[in-house]
């Protein structure tokens, strides 16, 4: 079984310490949910996750499978299976979508002899899925999308690229009612025993369809609550007071 | 002919080949070859030195030593970049790497061989080339065109065998386009070229296959000073493609050479070259074309290697509905400076100019657009665009455009547009959140910024531009 394991997680950016204690392990086949206020340090952990160079980690671990991913490179990390869905999508000018795509997916799946046509078929078949049409493919990445063609498009890029542990940032906002709906439907359809989840929301909507079964709160770079969906209703209802008081 | 891929094949292709490819691959340098060598500095002696060695006609050598004085008389230009690391005193001017010259190149001596072999000169030439010079430091080792065009009277040689050979035909155009008044490099060039090619194509004659010039330095400290001349005469049609690679070496050369290019009425001319000197090469040609009624000349250039390169090719729009484009590519890795950019010169009527300029600059490679547009008094009608687009990797620095215009014809219309973009740790790290490492993401992204001018110029060309620049990425290791 797929395991990814992040302990006593603690990081900084530009001096300033963020992230002061993580720690929750998802394993292949489980959807987690993450909450917290705005500041809490979500976005943060996602880039910490990643190896964002502009971060630097304190102490702690983050693990896939046992295997140590700080110090790794970003593209390490992401040939060992992790995959962030950023809350904020880059753009990147110049660089076709497709093209881009293909290349990534070279990387991660280096045996994987994909021919060119198959790769761009399914790459057709994906755009559609998400509402997307063809045209996207000769774009640069992300630039002049909308925010919700972003989002979705993040949704294509871990459908194409087939990561183990799936990070989604704040994946629903700013998507209409259907892609919402659409992107929970791909999420379930991605998911497997082989895959593990961490969605990071603020918003019941997206959970109501996808049931994660656990959900950890972050406050103040802290993990200070872990449960179940039930809990994801109380946030919802009467948001996070009643945990900064407890 | 070079197999066809589409653009996505290539681009598949050559995301492999990144992977196999090793860095630095011509960076290799082989023990000094040459057999002869002016020693260091420069003086009359020197000059006429090279002259004697050469056996040249008179003219020749009271040429040279002309271009020695307004050298001499000329300061070091301080306009643009940095060039107090030339040392003048310190470089050799001439180095002969051996006797013979042929067309054969089993004759061509080993190690020499072995360095052009490795190149992949005599592959191409099979492949794709109606006739090809290899130059070895200050002379022409080896020169071949395919019986076909000699047949048809084209002239294809090192420019020594030419004055030799055809002595007015190379008179009529020697220093005609570029005088040696125009820079001190120019002048420089004056008093002691060697090498280079001359090509002449006579009226009607149409070449379908590019010929090539390839320019290797190996000497330490040693200076080229290749002279070549193209001449397209009357409804002809030529491409001629030049290369240049060096070792890298601690101290600095200096490489200083003469382009000119004469597209007579109703012919075509197309100049590509791809320069590659390594980062120790102080690079400083002049580059001229002279352009006569209805005909057309093309510019397209890649300048990827050395320290500091200032070039800015220019046409000479000399004869009613004359045009020219000109195509350059610069790439400014870590601690280099491009100052390159484009010169029009609009002499006759309803003439055309079109400029199109892309930089790269990354860290503190520093990338500059100087151009220069001139309309004169009636050239009625006459029209020119200039476009220049920088791209800053990881680069706090503003890219520097100082485009000049002359505009002394009221009917002229021309325009100029100008973008910059930057790309830093967000977009780089996003890439490769998705697997690609850094070297492959900035590589997309520089070749996705090309994009668009990559579709003009020749397969080839793309294609070999598309693995230099790769090279040349991954050469840099870590960016940021
Ligand atoms: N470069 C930086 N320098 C200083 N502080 C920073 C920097 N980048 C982020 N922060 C701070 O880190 C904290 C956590 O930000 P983060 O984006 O991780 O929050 P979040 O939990 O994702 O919030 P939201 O729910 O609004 O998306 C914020 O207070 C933010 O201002
Ligand atoms: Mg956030």
């Amino acid at each position: 079984m797929t395991t990814l394991e992040v302990k006593n997680l603690a990081a900084s950016i530009n001096g300033k310490q963020i992230l002061k204690d993580v720690s929750f392990t998802i394993n292949g086949g489980e959807i987690h949910a993450l909450m917290g206020p705005n500041g809490a340090g979500k976005s943060t952990l996602g880039y910490v996750m990643i190896g964002h160079p502009d971060y630097v980690v304190e102490h702690g671990s983050i693990k896939i499978d046992g295997i140590e991913l700080i110090g790794k490179l970003p593209e390490e990390r992401a040939r060992a299976g992790l995959f962030l869905a950023y809350q904020t999508p880059v753009a990147v000018q110049g660089v076709k979508l497709s093209a881009f795509l293909r290349m990534a997916y070279n990387q991660l799946h280096p045996d994987t002899k994909m021919k060119i046509q198959d790769f761009y078929d399914e790459l057709r078949k994906n755009l559609n899925k998400v509402g997307l049409d063809e045209t996207f493919m000769s774009r640069s990445v992300n630039e002049g999308f909308s925010g919700g063609e972003r989002k979705r498009v993040e949704i294509l890029q871990m459908m194409m690229l087939k990561p183990k542990f799936v990070v989604l940032d704040e994946i629903d906002s700013g998507l209409d009612i259907d892609a919402l709906k659409m992107v929970a439907e791909e999420i379930k359809k991605y998911y497997s025993d082989q895959v593990g989840f961490l969605i990071i929301t603020h918003y019941q909507r997206i959970l109501k369809n996808i049931e994660p079964g656990y959900v950890h709160i972050l406050v103040d770079g802290k993990v200070v609550m872990n449960g179940g969906n039930d809990l994801s209703l109380r946030i919802e209802e009467e948001g996070y007071d009643w945990i900064r008081g407890a | 002919m070079v197999v066809e891929y589409t653009r996505e094949e290539e681009l598949d292709r050559l995301v492999h080949e990144l992977k196999t490819v090793k860095t630095s691959d011509w960076e290799f340098h082989d023990k000094d070859n040459s057999v002869y060598s002016t020693g260091k500095g420069l003086n009359k002696n020197v000059v006429e030195e090279i002259s004697e060695i050469k056996k040249e006609p008179d003219w020749m050598r009271r040429l040279r030593l002309r271009a020695l004085e307004i050298f001499e008389s000329k300061p070091v230009p301080t306009w643009g970049p940095d060039l107090s690391g030339i040392d003048w005193e310190n470089t050799s001017y001439y180095n002969r790497p051996d006797e013979r010259k042929t067309n054969n190149w089993d004759e061509v001596p080993d190690q020499i061989k072995d360095t052009f072999t490795k190149l992949g000169i005599p592959e191409m030439e099979q492949k794709y080339l109606a006739g090809s010079v290899a130059q070895y430091d200050s002379e022409g080792v080896y020169h071949n065109l395919k019986k076909v065009w000699e047949d048809k009277g084209v002239v294809f040689m090192d420019l020594d065998s030419a004055v030799q050979k055809y002595p007015d035909l190379v008179k009529d155009y020697y220093c005609r386009a570029v005088p040696f008044s125009d820079n001190k490099f120019a002048a420089l060039n004056g008093a002691v070229w060697s090498g280079g090619s001359f090509l002449y194509v006579p009226k009607g004659v149409q070449i379908d296959m590019p010929l090539q010039t390839y320019f290797r330095m190996n000497g330490e400290s040693t200076g080229q000073f290749e002279h070549t001349i193209v001449v397209a005469d009357e409804g002809s049609k030529v491409h001629y493609i030049e290369g240049c690679t060096a070792p890298r070496y601690e101290k600095n050369s200096l490489h200083s050479a003469i382009v000119e290019i004469y597209v007579k009425k109703n012919a075509k001319a197309r100049y590509t070259s791809v320069q590659n000197w390594s980062k120790s090469v102080y690079n400083m040609p002049t580059k001229r074309s002279w352009v006569d009624e209805n005909a057309n000349m093309e510019w397209v250039g890649g300048s990827l290697g050395s320290k500091v390169t200032m070039l800015y090719p220019s046409s000479y729009l000399r004869g009613p509905r004359a045009t020219a484009s000109n195509l350059n590519i610069s790439l400014a890795g870590p601690g280099t400076v491009k100052d390159t950019g484009a010169k029009a010169i609009h002499l006759a009527p309803f003439t055309q100019s079109k400029i199109v300029a892309k930089s790269i600059s990354i860290e503190d490679g520093k990338a500059i657009y100087r151009g220069l547009l001139r309309i004169n008094k009636g050239a009625v009608d006459s029209k020119s665009k200039v476009q220049c687009d920088a791209l800053l990797i990881n680069d706090e620095s503003a890219s520097l455009t100082f485009p000049h215009d002359e505009i002394y014809d009221p009917t002229a219309t021309f325009s100029h547009e100008a973008s910059v973009g930057r790309i830093g740790t967000e977009e780089l790290t996003y890439l490769r959140s998705r697997g690609l490492t850094e070297d492959e993401a900035s590589s997309m992204i520089v070749l996705g910024f090309l994009d668009d001018v990559m579709r003009e110029i020749p397969m080839e060309f793309a294609v070999e531009m598309n693995r230099l620049i790769k090279l040349e990425m991954n050469k840099l290791g870590a960016v940021g």
